[in-house]
């Protein structure tokens, strides 16, 4: 796992984040593979993202830098972020 | 692996006026600088590269049309296509290298892009990149830049970039880069010749490519230093020491065990020191590049106002919701099928009716003095096993056009996406989704298809599953029989028996994911590509690719097993009662007996399927005399068996195991011998035992 760079407190997973909100990656956890994935697709330390639908269940969809993804809630969970303008 | 397609064409004649490759840069260099900058070198070779979803195989397809070769990278499961055009008299190879994010060792495809831009040094690399996630699609050219190769990129999808209010001035990031930036439309094959013209100049002069290099972070550089200094020293692996290094602190796992191979283990031991301080640096060297993009595409792009609603949000309100998306899934699976079969069926009717009657004419005038026998084997054997690649021809083409078309438009993946929920079930992932979903086409793609999932054991998983998704030729069997079979219900006996199929997969899935894979989980990371509208010439050449690889099977598979089973089923003797194969029927009667078929027919003709899946009918013809496979036959066939015996029939002929083409390739992408015959095994004994219920089970109901 690597720092956050915000207090734990306000920090929260991009799975807990419901849809329309915006918020900047601030830690990757889980192995190398998945981190360095993720990292190369754009998911790194600062990068502003934007949820743009989560049901609760099920798959998310993630707006990065022009891009949609898609992520297992599994994996949306190991993304934590910190809310936009919180910083 | 085959050579390439030698044949080359010219590039169409622009509408523009054509831009002249700038033939003085060279000489302003001097020739002598440089012995590749002669004026026309013979031969070129040109590696196209390029994230998912970028368009690059649109760009591919726009420069080499039909002359592209389709085949593997040698050893290995990942496509290669090559293809060759003519520039200003110089024939040029086009490789296209496996779209890939990066340059890291994630993925099979990963590694080959960069061995071959390492190992065989194209002359120069055309990367396409995507104007609407300019940032993401940068980020390949980052590491591209890491490597030496002279680079052009394509700025492509800017229409597509305009109406989701972004614009990109091409000259702007031009100069950012140092890099020439050709803007596209390859959809309509715009600016594709002024790309090929500038990649040509480069070629000719790789000595002007000055580009602005990415550099690593600052608290970075010393040790990246260091690292190379110890590499430098040793010299002893086939990669440059500045990236070697750089691989080696994003902790890259091939690199990292082919320098510990080839070093001496004290520098190892010092250089793994190194990293060992430094293992968090892949993140700072991944933001690092966004950083240094995030300053090239500043003074370039121009963004739209945050929370603008773009027609793919529009789309996606519906497409990937989780209950509307998955109506809408269903609704486009079904309109799938309906197209298919409203197009196809009258194609097919039509072909099978012109061509095999021009044949049989044919063979009956070449052979009219010929004994009985060798004319028998081309007008009942191959003639009739011509009449089933007719039949089905049209059906596989018109399914992979949909297919093409839904995946051109972006829509496939939205499918995954809703299906995720339930791949989940089976550990799998909504990517899994993709190769099944083929496999209702032709189950071979399908197997060669989960080669986009990362992980072996969701491979492996979606190979043994693939098999149990009802295939066009399967399909066509069941549409054949049924209506003579069940009369009036043939329509919910079709849809049952197709879900009895889908169930069985869920099932086979579930138990398979708890036994021997410990119900594990896979990570699923998705990109969804933005909608645009499909470019015609890209479905089209899908469709071709993937109807050509089954003529080629068809040509030779189907028409041999046809030949196969006429001269067995008339030897010894010419009489079919007396033959070999009746002999082998009725010798599998005893099993046949449990599920109610004890005619030896109906069990040679479950036995031919595994030559194809399309021959049951064939032989069923060629046993039951009647070869034009008319409405006849299904009558004959319905006839000798009772109604629950013809729906043991159909279930054993859907779930039978796999054809020859479809173990072959499981072969070839498992790359085992177990895992082929496990599949062939479990096949055999669903399909039996499903057989066995649902006969037993029509006869405790009086069926």
């Amino acid at each position: 796992m690597i720092d956050a760079s915000q207090p734990a407190s306000s920090t929260s997973q991009v799975a807990d984040l419901p849809s329309g909100a915006e918020a900047t990656v601030c830690a990757l956890t889980g192995g190398h593979d998945f981190c360095g994935r993720i990292a190369n697709l754009g998911f790194t330390l600062g990068a502003p993202l934007r949820v743009r639908q989560n049901y609760g269940r099920g798959p998310v969809v993630v707006a990065l830098r022009g891009t949609l993804v898609a992520l297992g809630r599994a994996e949306a969970r190991r993304i934590l972020v910190a809310p936009r303008g919180a910083t | 692996m085959s050579e390439p397609v030698r044949t080359s064409r010219t590039l169409p004649q622009p509408v523009a006026p054509p831009v002249r490759p700038n033939l003085r840069l060279v000489h302003c260099a001097g020739p002598e600088d440089d012995p590749r900058a002669a004026a026309h070198p013979d031969a070129l070779t040109v590696a196209l590269v390029g994230q998912p979803n970028v368009g690059k195989s649109t760009v591919f397809n726009m420069l080499t049309g039909l002359n592209q070769h389709v085949g593997n990278w040698p050893g290995k499961t990942v496509e290669l296509k090559t293809g060759v055009f003519e520039v200003e008299a110089t024939t040029v190879k086009l490789v296209d290298l496996p779209g890939t994010y990066s340059l890291t060792a994630n993925s099979e495809e990963e590694r080959i892009a960069r061995d071959f831009l390492i190992g065989e040094r194209p002359d120069v690399a055309i990367t396409v990149v995507n104007a609407a996630a300019l940032e993401r699609s940068l980020y390949l050219v980052a590491e591209l830049l890491a490597l030496d190769v002279p680079l052009v990129i394509g700025l492509n999808m800017s229409d597509v970039a305009e109406q989701h209010g972004i614009h990109v001035e091409a000259h702007v990031l031009q100069a950012a880069l140092g890099i020439p930036v050709i803007p596209l439309v390859a959809t309509r094959n715009e600016g594709i010749r002024e790309l090929v013209a500038a990649a040509y100049r480069l070629a000719l002069q790789p000595a002007a490519f000055r580009p602005n290099r990415p550099a690593i972070r600052a608290e970075h550089q010393p040790i990246l230093d260091q690292v190379v200094v110890l590499l430098d020293g040793c010299a002893c692996q086939r990669y440059p020491a500045s990236w070697a290094a750089l691989k080696l602190l994003e902790g890259d796992e091939e690199v990292t065990r082919e320098i510990q191979g080839s070093t001496p283990p004290a520098l190892w031991e010092e250089i793994h020191g190194i990293l060992l301080k430094h293992e968090d640096a892949y993140l700072d060297i991944a933001g690092g590049r966004y950083e240094w993009i995030g300053r090239m595409v500043r003074a370039a792009v121009t963004s739209p106002r945050a929370g603008a609603i773009t027609h793919t949000d529009r789309i996606d309100r519906v497409a990937t919701h989780p209950v509307l998306g998955l109506l809408l899934l269903l609704g486009i699976f079904g309109l799938a099928f309906g197209l298919t079969y409203a197009i196809a069926t009258p194609l097919s009717e039509w072909l099978s009716g012109v061509v095999l009657t021009g044949l049989i004419a044919l063979a009956d005038a070449v052979l009219g003095t010929a004994p009985a026998w060798p004319s028998g084997l081309v007008i009942d054997g191959v003639i009739g096993g011509v009449g089933t690649v007719l039949i089905f021809l049209p059906i596989l083409a018109v399914f992979f056009a949909v297919l093409g078309i839904l995946e051109d438009v972006g829509y496939l993946a939205r499918g995954a996406y809703i299906m995720d929920r339930f791949m989940h079930l089976m550990g799998l992932h909504g990517k899994s989704f993709l190769p099944l979903f083929l496999g209702f086409g032709c189950n071979v793609p399908a197997v060669m298809g989960a080669r986009i999932l990362e992980e072996r054991r969701a491979r492996m998983l979606t190979i043994l599953l693939a098999p149990l998704v009802p295939c066009t030729a399967r399909l066509a069997v069941l549409a054949f029989l049924a209506p003579a079979f069940f009369g009036s219900s043939a329509a919910a006996a079709t849809i049952g028996l197709v879900a009895l199929n889908l169930g069985i997969l869920a099932v086979t899935g579930i138990a398979v994911n708890k036994m021997a894979f410990k119900g594990e989980q896979t990570a699923f990371i998705m990109e969804l590509p933005l909608y645009h509208i499909p470019n015609l010439r890209t479905v089209g050449l899908y469709v071709w690719n993937n109807t050509a690889s089954f003529l080629r099977k068809a040509g030779t598979l189907i028409l041999l097993a046809s030949a196969v089973v006429w001269i067995l089923s008339n030897v010894p003797g010419g009489n079919v009662e007396t033959s070999i194969l009746a002999a082998v029927g009725r010798a599998l009667a005893p099993v046949g007996e449990l599920m109610g078929l004890s005619d030896w027919r109906i069990i040679v003709a479950l036995l031919s399927s595994f030559f194809a899946k399309e021959n049951t009918i064939a032989t069923l013809g060629v046993l039951f005399g009647a070869p034009e496979a008319g409405s006849a036959l299904a009558t004959q066939v319905a006839a000798i068996l009772t109604p629950g015996a013809r729906l043991a029939f159909l279930a054993v002929a859907m779930l039978f195991i796999p054809c020859v083409a479809t173990v072959a390739t499981i072969k070839q992408e498992t790359a085992s011998w177990k895992w082929t015959a496990a599949s062939i095994g479990l096949l055999l004994i669903i399909s039996l035992g499903a057989g066995v219920v649902i006969y037993q089970l029509a006869r405790v109901f009086g069926m």
